[in-house]
């Protein structure tokens, strides 16, 4: 009882966790472009040493202006208060430490820094003066009700490929909940709109990716997802026949997206308990009206990427989204799309909220294939298309450089140059970006045009940190009976523990024994604190299994579950049995230690204010990963010309043998018409006299 | 007599012990993971030790310990779930290392392609088949015959296909395709199919079993050459034993067959380039198939690489041999019911006790002659000059003549006479139990079912104790399963084109026992137990019931 009882204090405790995590990540959201600019200009008086830290006579204004900001940004009441200073603080001191060596050394470079420095105060005050002198007919005078964000992210992996991500933005101050009255759209779509005021829809989202996210070469995603489609929606608590609006919101989605989601139905689709709570405002977290479903089979090509595409304001013509050509993007090693719909804070006091559509699109290209061997990447040569303008309806729009890695150019070389950097603390790590503002003439140069150069110096990038959490699945076993599926996760963290939350959906054709699950970590038996199960029914609804096990530090913990696998009937095979059965892939959700706070390294020069307590804001991220797809072969009847022979043969036997038998052995009787009522009641009265019936 | 009179042999054991006090480190691991990463690979290796039940003579093995490397190359924008294998087996010395060589281009040239669809696994295995073994083991996370491996990092999903690579020389006249794998398994026809369409198309001599295709079908000297090549796939099919690397994929499902270089003198030479261009059309076209092979055939006889005999002609073969000892048990039933009235017996069912007995004990010898080889392998080396080798095989042979000895009569225990019903019962037993025996074995491995239905339907059907003793008891024991094995070792050694004295053939006949239990212990296969615990006890049957009193 007792053990019952903790273990139920576990999991509200993790949920709790969870939610706060989400929570706080979608407010830094909101916070993000002004966390990420006033850090943008707060780095650069950071960078120069040799200048006074905040003395320049013309920083005076904006920095008075920054430091508002920036105060806003921390008395954020939900998020930890002073973590960010700290973090900020901490981050000065640390530069002001590790900095100083080279620039003593080279005298042009610091003047070049320090030109770069006076650039940046430039072009921010550019920045502010233009944006609203530039484009005042465009946005009506009044207070937007709806604005519109693009976003276009480099990030140069130790494998030698580059992975960009394209993330745009549309927030609307409107109500879609009263249901047709919403007739005048302007930026955000209007297909969606419609589709999401129907069916009463509080989140929404939707990935289609092609390809399987590496993360032991490239690190994590800013957005996981899973191969093939992924949807998933929380309705309304308004909704009374959720499966219904279910099914009519899969084949609208269908349509729109030109996708296979019309094979979403009961046999695919789950209600999670825990894994998948929602990510915007909100505080309905009944599983009633979660639906979630993956199909792992899905192949995602141009004709998903054009209604896609036709989604955003400006379409593919102009702001980033003109780089999207699927011939280059579907010359990738991954490409995955998705689309994103949630309710969020409309400022930090969260007051009200707004609706955010965020439209993500994120892709690998090889360096073997593509690069052809040569470590030379550029805008053009990823997309054959180069920047010429933002999109006009975007109120920012930015393309950012990951050079985290690379602070003196050691690694690789990135021109055109950019005054501009961003700080922004991703997935638990804290990375600096190089920031080109598209919004800004300037950025295009005397080309017209912004074609990013990036040149490997380095023949070898430096080797990188292990992910802390990936996961890995298989089919153990042979022969078509029985088999075994195997999920391995990997906690790489050298001396902390997290929980993980494991969501597993089988397809009922293989029956699990559930009996049979084990979970081992480090050679012994690891007892989750919490399990859900929903047994499957045959042809109606799958396994699903969710499970919160705590990951050892430095550790596997292999989860198994033997299956046998059914024999369907002959209709139910899909045209290729031969090919096999996909299961979908599992997910692991998880709050991961952060990698920032894994450096309790004391021997490192900081402050030593900063360093007593392991700083709490970033100690734990949330995450999530996705396992591989299984292929499984079922067994299969031989559906060969001579297959369908024997089964045309036996109908036809049977057909014929079957007349010929009835019609021999049956004996027929002449049926005699019912007699009349009259003749009945005669009838009754003669059998009562005992005279003969008539 | 024994292993050890043979010089080439008592070098190869002294070879063989003094390597067991140094650990053997064949594989340049170290280079072949730098190497293989430097192409853009993912690699991992995997590590495992294996204790052979006794030395391994032939390839001077006992301690094997070893390491895999393997690199994928993952197919870009496919989800990891399937996967094809291309094998280098990499042993000490340079045997293979053209395959080694040309496994490494051919991953440096398939990565900077774009057209894969699946993963492509390039293995490097040592200790051959012990490798390959630790691997689909580690792989599938099965352990069916107890080795000890580390488990595997990286998968690539579900594999479809896989083709072992075997160089011997750098000048290479000819391609020879091997296909028969663990237990008499073949993969799907469509994959010779696929070799000799592309052999063809590049231009390369192709061979099956060593031997080349020739046009004269219809003359006598052609049909000969044909009927040999069958042969040959027929003994190799009946052996159980896996002929290449590929051999122990078939188990899991996995389509696949080995490619072997072989060089003959001729004056045609094809260069490694080739056998690179004739491998990149082969995975490029195992990389298009949606589905994994399935529309060909799985059960096939090959005379030549382009004709093949499909399940359906070879089938009624075996089916009119199994029928005869169908018709001779309905014979026996029908003598049995009708003679009771006839006859005086009181007890009117004497069979099943006086049956029970000989039933038994030949079961008893089955079991001895399975364990004891390698059980009783230590003492018999304290007690005999022999080696571990020597010692299991004298012993399985020596069990396998002293049944002969041990069980005919042995009825009388509990009944005293035998009667004249009681060798019916018994014949009509051994007979049913013969049939089943032999039509199950020709469904899992249709040429084994053959040969053993060959040598003993004759004596199944016509032995009944009234038959001259002496004779019978001769052609019994030439055509027991051991003798049939000694003649099938001749036969092979002759249809090979390398023909044998009696004396090696004897030596050759002892080493053939010893691998069958090694393929038994290492592998799995069934040829080994299939012989000791249900032919040789059913065959001890048939013998009981010439000695039948």
């Amino acid at each position: 009882m007792a053990a019952h009882r903790c273990n139920i204090f576990m999991l509200v405790f993790v949920l709790c966790g969870l939610t706060y995590v989400l929570v706080r990540a979608e407010i830094e959201d909101t916070n993000h472009v002004k966390d990420a600019e006033s850090v943008a200009v707060d780095i650069a008086p950071k960078a120069n040493i040799g200048a006074s830290l905040r003395s320049t006579k013309t920083e005076d204004q904006t920095q008075a202006a920054e430091e508002e900001r920036q105060w806003e940004a921390e008395t954020n009441p939900v998020d930890a208060p002073s973590d960010n200073k700290a973090d900020h603080v901490h981050d000065t001191m640390q530069n002001l430490d590790s900095r100083p060596a080279p620039y003593v050394k080279d005298q042009t470079q610091e003047a070049a820094e320090e030109e770069r420095q006076w650039e940046a105060t430039e072009v921010k005050e550019a920045d502010h003066v233009p944006d609203t002198m530039q484009t005042p007919d465009v946005p009506p005078p009044t207070p937007a009700k709806d604005q519109f964000q693009e976003e276009l992210v480099i990030r140069p992996l130790h494998s030698g490929d580059i992975y960009a991500s394209f993330q745009f933005r549309t927030m609307w101050d409107t109500d879609f909940l009263r249901g047709s009255k919403v007739s005048h759209y302007r930026l955000f779509p209007k297909s969606l709109g419609q589709v999401i005021s129907k069916f009463s829809v509080r989140e929404l989202h939707i990935s289609f990716t092609q390809g399987y996210w590496r993360t032991m070469q490239w690190g994590q995603p800013f957005l996981p997802s899973p191969p093939g489609a992924e949807l998933w929606v929380w309705f309304q608590d308004t909704v009374t026949d959720v499966d219904g609006a279910w099914k009519e919101l899969t084949n609208v989605l269908s349509g729109i997206f030109c996708a296979s989601l019309n094979f979403i139905d009961s046999t695919n689709t789950v209600q999670p308990s825990a894994s998948f709570k929602p990510l915007g405002l909100g505080n309905v977290t009944d599983q009633r009206f979660l639906r979630y479903a993956v199909l792992p089979r899905e192949i995602v090509c141009t004709e998903n990427l054009t209604p896609w595409k036709k989604l955003l304001p400006c379409g593919s013509k102009a702001g980033l989204a003109v780089l999207m050509k699927s011939e280059k993007l579907f010359h990738s090693s991954f490409h995955s799309q998705a689309l994103h719909f949630r309710p969020v804070c409309q400022d930090w006091k969260c007051k009200s909220t707004v609706w955010e559509l965020r439209q993500t699109l994120n892709v690998v290209f090889d360096l073997h294939t593509s690069g052809q061997g040569k470590r030379e990447w550029s805008l053009f040569k990823m997309f054959s298309r180069t920047l010429t303008e933002a999109c006009p309806l975007a109120s920012s729009s930015k393309v950012y450089v990951d050079v985290t890695d690379n602070p003196q150019g050691e690694l690789f070389e990135l021109s055109p140059t950019t005054p501009l950097l961003s700080q922004a603390v991703v997935l638990g790590d804290r990375r600096t970006y190089s920031v080109y503002d598209l919004t800004n003439q300037a950025t295009f140069g005397q080309t017209r045009s912004l074609n990013m150069l990036l040149r490997w110096r380095a023949a070898e990038s430096g080797d990188m940190l292990r992910p802390l959490l990936h996961g890995e699945r298989y089919v153990a076993g042979y022969g078509l009976q029985t088999g075994e599926i195997h999920t391995l996760m990997y906690n790489n963290h050298p001396y902390r523990a997290f929980p993980v939350l494991l969501l597993d959906t089988v397809p009922w054709y293989l029956r699990l024994y559930i009996h049979t699950l084990t979970v081992t970590s480090k050679g012994r038996d690891n007892k989750p604190s919490y399990i859900h199960y929903q047994p499957s029914k045959d042809r109606l609804r799958p396994h699903l299994l969710e499970m919160l096990v705590q990951l050892p530090p430095n550790s596997v913990t292999e989860v198994t579950m033997q299956f046998e696998r059914a024999l369907l009937k002959w209709t139910e095979y899909t045209p290729d049995p031969n090919h096999g059965f996909y299961v979908g892939s599992s997910v692991i959700s998880a709050l991961v230690p952060s990698v920032v706070a894994m450096d309790t390294n004391s021997t490192r020069e900081c402050p030593l204010f900063s360093s007593f307590f392991p700083c709490k804001e970033e100690s734990s991220y949330f995450m999530r990963v996705y396992t591989e797809p299984l292929l499984v072969n079922l067994p299969t009847p031989d559906f060969s010309m001579p297959y369908n022979v024997i089964c045309l043969t036996c109908t036809v036997v049977a057909v014929g043998y079957g007349s010929l038998y009835n019609l021999l052995t049956r004996t027929f009787q002449v049926e005699e018409p019912s007699p009349g009522l009259a003749k009945r009641l005669a009838n009754i009265i003669r059998r009562l006299r005992g005279v003969p019936l008539l | 007599m024994g292993l050890l009179s043979d010089p080439n042999r008592r070098r190869a054991l002294t070879k063989l012990l003094t390597r067991l006090n140094a650990p053997i480190c064949g594989m340049p691991v170290d280079w072949l993971v730098k190497t293989m990463q430097s192409r853009g690979l993912e690699v991992f290796t995997q590590s495992f030790t294996r204790k052979l039940p006794f030395p391994d003579e032939n390839k001077e093995r006992y301690m094997v310990r070893g390491t895999n490397v393997y690199g994928i190359l993952r197919a870009p924008r496919a989800p990891r779930t399937e996967a094809l294998v291309l094998s280098a087996p990499c042993s000490e010395g340079n045997n293979n290392n053209q395959a080694v060589g040309l496994l490494l281009g051919l991953a440096q040239y398939f990565r900077s392609q774009i057209h894969w669809a699946k993963d492509i696994i390039f293995l490097v295995n040592e200790h051959d088949l012990i490798g390959m073994q630790a691997w689909l083991e580690g792989y599938h996370h099965t352990n069916t015959t107890g080795g000890d491996w580390s488990p595997l990092q990286g998968r690539g999903g579900s594999i479809q296909a896989a083709l072992s690579l075997e160089l011997s020389s750098d000048v290479i006249t000819s391609l020879d395709l091997v296909l028969e794998g663990l237990n008499g398994q073949l993969p799907n026809l469509d994959l010779a199919n696929l070799f000799y369409a592309f052999c063809q198309k590049i231009g390369v001599l192709c061979t099956i079993q060593g031997k080349l295709q020739r046009n004269d079908w219809d003359t006598t000297s052609g049909y000969s050459h044909a009927a040999q090549t069958m042969m040959l796939m027929v003994l190799k099919q009946a052996s159980g034993r896996p002929w290449g690397d590929h051999g122990l994929f078939l188990r899991y499902h996995i389509e696949a067959a080995s490619i072997r270089g072989i060089n003959s003198f001729r004056q045609y030479k094809t260069d490694t380039t080739t056998i690179g261009r004739l491998l990149e059309g082969m995975y490029r076209k195992l990389n298009n198939l949606l589905e994994r092979l399935h529309q060909s055939y799985f059960f096939y006889l090959m005379p030549s690489l382009s004709r093949f005999v499909s399940i359906g002609y070879y089938m009624p073969a075996f089916g009119l041999l199994a029928v005869i000892l169908l018709l001779r048990a309905l014979d026996l039933w029908v003598q049995l019911g009708a003679s009771p009235p006839g006859t005086e017996d009181g007890p009117s069912s004497p069979g099943v006790l006086s049956i029970l007995t000989p039933v038994v004990i030949s079961h008893m010898t089955g079991v001895a002659l399975y364990t004891l080889p390698i059980l009783s392998q230590e003492m018999a080396v304290q007690h005999f000059p022999v080696s571990e080798t020597e010692a299991v095989v004298l012993t399985a042979i020596a069990i396998y003549t002293a049944g002969l000895a041990l069980p005919h009569n042995t009825h009388r225990l509990l009944q005293g006479e035998g009667t004249e019903e009681g060798w019916r019962v018994l014949k009509l037993v051994a007979l049913l139990y013969l049939a089943v025996l032999l039509g199950c074995t020709a469904l899992i491995n249709f040429s084994l079912g053959f040969i053993l239905a060959l040598s003993l339907v004759p004596i199944a059907a016509f032995i009944t104790p009234h038959t001259p003793k002496a004779l019978s008891a001769a052609i019994m024991v030439l055509l027991s399963p051991g003798c049939t094995l000694l003649y099938c070792v001749f036969v092979f050694q002759e249809l090979q084109e390398t023909p044998v004295s009696l004396q090696d053939g004897w030596m050759l006949f002892l080493s053939v026992i010893s691998q069958g239990i090694l393929d038994h212990a290492l592998y799995g296969s069934l040829v080994y137990p299939l012989l000791a615990l249900l032919i040789y006890p059913c065959w001890l049957l048939l013998w009981n019931i010439l000695f039948w009193k």
